[in-house]
């Protein structure tokens, strides 16, 4: 069978010719490497001397896998990349899994293959290792992808809430809530045309010119799932100082603030795939300000708030009326209210 | 989005001005769950006087849907052949079985949709399946109810149902001052609901209670400015009806809606959460749309009422209680861990209460409760 136009049986998961097919015909023109090439059971990768590692993993099951601005593909390498980056690391290889439905169009896979290489390409990263299974659940628009990653942390390089202080300021590389919007109105309102697109890209790279610049960076965490609350809550918690963020530096476009407002969900809370809250000395502020902006996924960047010197581990906003309220972290699943 | 910091500036002055001749505690209500969210989202409440009070009554959809109604159709989504379309808010209610969640956990069918419509669609694609819709609301999502259903007759979807739990607004408020339990200066209008039901609307409050009465829209420095006013007559001891959102409301309202509203529904005597009965307060399908109704399509007996134990929803809807006397709320009562529906919806004063003004408490950390933010 020619996997080149049919669609995806069980036996392409099967580990036997099917697979071989699928591999040979989908994944290594794409994804093809030295490491991977060799088709080994794990990727080899060089040693690391001296360094860390520093080692992640996070499974992507967004739906739709395809959306404005990416597809499941580019997500799951950004999403590891900057996993690792955040963490002061460089990315060294990616394992990858597929779990598809039965019934997925192959031409569908490649597509998604396709927006992986791009996005590995565009992170200068390298899949090594990966794995194919088919399960017969579900719909045939399902398909589910893990990807692990590890990276090198330099001797001596460390970010952590632990090194917070207050005076201490808080950035953000653009504007917030783009990603999870844009799937929102994709999954629920596809009638709904918008100029809105995800954000996800690979943030190691603009996050290796801001170390460059300013090497002691205290924290950086990408405000995904939870947003920027869930990020700033956890600074919080975390360091047991108050985190207080002001609302009118928060760069949020106003196409975004429309579709949140339509949906009922706070901004703060909307997933992010392409942006990085970075914590650095007073003194470091600009310095980071001016590295951030001058890299083309930093354009936007902004100061938007600081560590106070209140020891009540809470997170508060000053919002642009001058009010002051609490935020926390989002219950989970955002419930999209009735009118 | 908010308006010139001039014109809040202009409304935050004129309400402190007003308020510090006052001489007295003042307490307004609105009863719009989408004001609920705009002043504890901007942080109007840490703006206002001391003496001036903005209480949340019963403005949220699902906060006023009464236990039983809940119990219902969660009971309805269990039967194997339906699928139960709802608006997110309510999927995490518990009733007194687990909630739409728990229940989609364990293999309901649940599905969350934006509207009436999408969930007629869902029945269209899939004949297989008893599509309900679970619809709750003011006079503002009603209509799309009506419609939905309207639609479904002329395309003869037979597999699509709705079971109505509607609410109007004004009977409610009439419930309310009549019940004598709570002490107002005045209302301040819902934004949404008026532009269904116009302003005149709010006429008796004005007239048979001597209370003054302000339409407003969500924005901060809207609101800002409809308290000002409604602080500036109580403390001349007027009361007009004021339209401050003409650009969204009209005195008699939107005819078009109000006709589909005719069609389908009736006024009726319907149980709220906190107020008990009330008559003429609900909107029920009328018997020539009882093929869509479906309390006659799946024969459902009206369900007990009853309230979670030590939960305060009821009187908080009412005014009659704050989260803060709750002994439930931010201890076993959380948006993690909900009891009563007010922590459920993202509208719910309780919910806002805890997320927006520190109430609740840190994981980990010593309890703050009732601590708000102080510079």
């Amino acid at each position: 069978m020619n996997t080149r136009q049919g669609h995806v049986v069980l036996a392409h998961g099967g580990g036997g010719q099917m697979t071989d097919d699928l591999l040979r015909q989908a994944v290594l023109p794409r994804l093809g490497n030295a490491v991977l090439g060799e088709l080994l059971d794990s990727g080899i990768l060089p040693s690391v001397g001296q360094d860390k590692l520093a080692l992640t993993i996070d499974g992507y099951v967004v739906q739709p896998w395809r959306f404005p601005g990416g597809d499941i593909g580019r997500l799951a390498v950004c999403g590891t990349v900057n996993d690792l980056a955040v963490c002061g690391a460089v990315p060294m290889g990616l394992a990858l899994g597929l779990i598809i439905s039965e019934g997925f169009a192959v031409e569908e896979i490649e597509t998604i293959l396709d927006s992986i290489a791009r996005a590995a390409d565009e992170a200068g990263v390298k899949v090594v290792t990966g794995d194919t299974k088919v399960v017969n659940r579900g719909n045939d628009q399902d398909i589910f992808v893990s990807t692990a990653g590890v990276g090198r942390v330099a001797t001596g390089r460390r970010v952590s809430p632990d090194l917070v202080q207050p005076g201490d300021k808080i950035l953000i590389n653009g504007a917030i809530g783009e990603h999870g919007l844009t799937v929102m109105l994709a999954r629920e309102m596809p009638e709904v045309h918008s100029r809105l697109t995800s954000d996800v890209a690979p943030l190691n790279g603009l996050i290796e010119h801001l170390m460059h610049v300013v090497p002691d960076v205290v924290f950086m965490r990408d405000p995904t799932r939870a947003g920027l609350a869930g990020v700033a809550v956890d600074l919080a918690e975390r360091s047991g100082w108050r985190v207080t963020l002001e609302e009118s530096a928060i760069p949020v476009r106003p196409v975004a603030e429309h579709a949140a407002e339509m949906l009922g969900l706070d901004v703060l809370e909307v997933a992010n795939e392409g942006k990085v809250v970075i914590v650095v000395r007073p003194r470091e502020a600009e310095h980071a300000l001016t590295a951030l902006r001058g890299h083309p996924l930093g354009r936007d960047a902004a100061v938007i708030g600081e560590i106070a010197d209140v020891a009540d581990g809470m997170c508060e906003l000053r919002t642009s009326i001058g009010g002051r309220r609490v935020v926390q972290k989002p219950y989970g699943e955002q419930l999209p209210r009735i009118c | 989005m908010m308006g010139s910091g001039s014109d809040l500036c202009t409304s935050l002055s004129r309400l402190r001005v007003s308020a510090g001749s006052a001489g007295r505690e003042l307490v307004f209500m609105e009863v719009c769950g989408t004001h609920t969210t705009s002043a504890f989202r901007s942080g109007l409440h840490s703006l206002m006087p001391d003496n001036v009070t903005l209480l949340s009554g019963p403005g949220c959809p699902v906060c006023v849907t009464a236990q039983g109604d809940i119990d219902l159709l969660i009971e309805l989504a269990q039967q194997p052949q339906v699928t139960l379309c709802t608006y997110g808010d309510m999927l995490r209610v518990p009733g007194a079985r687990g909630s739409l969640e728990t229940a989609r956990g364990h293999g309901a069918s649940v599905r969350i949709v934006y509207g009436a419509m999408d969930a007629l669609a869902f029945a269209e694609q899939h004949p297989d399946r008893q599509v309900v819709l679970a619809s709750v609301g003011f006079e503002t999502t009603a209509p799309g109810a009506a419609a939905a259903i309207l639609t479904a007759q002329r395309r003869h979807v037979v597999n699509f149902t709705v079971l109505a739990s509607h609410k109007r607004v004004v009977p409610a408020m009439l419930a309310l001052l009549r019940a004598g339990e709570v002490r107002l200066d005045g209302f301040l209008c819902p934004g949404h609901v008026s532009v269904i039901i116009g302003s005149e609307v709010y006429r008796p409050i004005v007239e048979d209670h001597g209370l003054p009465c302000v339409v407003a829209g969500f924005e901060p420095v809207q609101m800002a400015a409809a308290l000002a006013e409604l602080t500036e007559q109580a403390c001349g001891r007027r009361a007009e009806l004021i339209n401050q959102y003409i650009e969204a409301v009209t005195s008699t309202g939107n005819r078009t809606a109000q006709l589909l509203l005719d069609e389908v529904f009736e006024p009726a005597e319907v149980r709220w959460r906190g107020l008990g009965t009330i008559p003429e307060s609900g909107l029920v399908i009328r018997n020539k749309y009882q093929a869509f109704d479906a309390q006659s399509r799946f024969n459902l007996a009206p369900a007990e009422d009853h309230e979670p134990r030590g939960c305060l929803c009821g009187q908080v809807i009412t005014g009659k209680a704050t989260p803060r006397d709750c002994k439930l709320f931010g201890t076993t009562c959380t948006p993690v861990h909900p009891i009563g529906p007010c922590m459920v919806s993202s509208e719910g004063t309780c919910q806002a209460w805890f997320k927006y003004r520190g109430a609740g408490t840190c994981p980990g950390r010593t309890a703050r409760r009732g601590q708000e933010v102080r510079a």
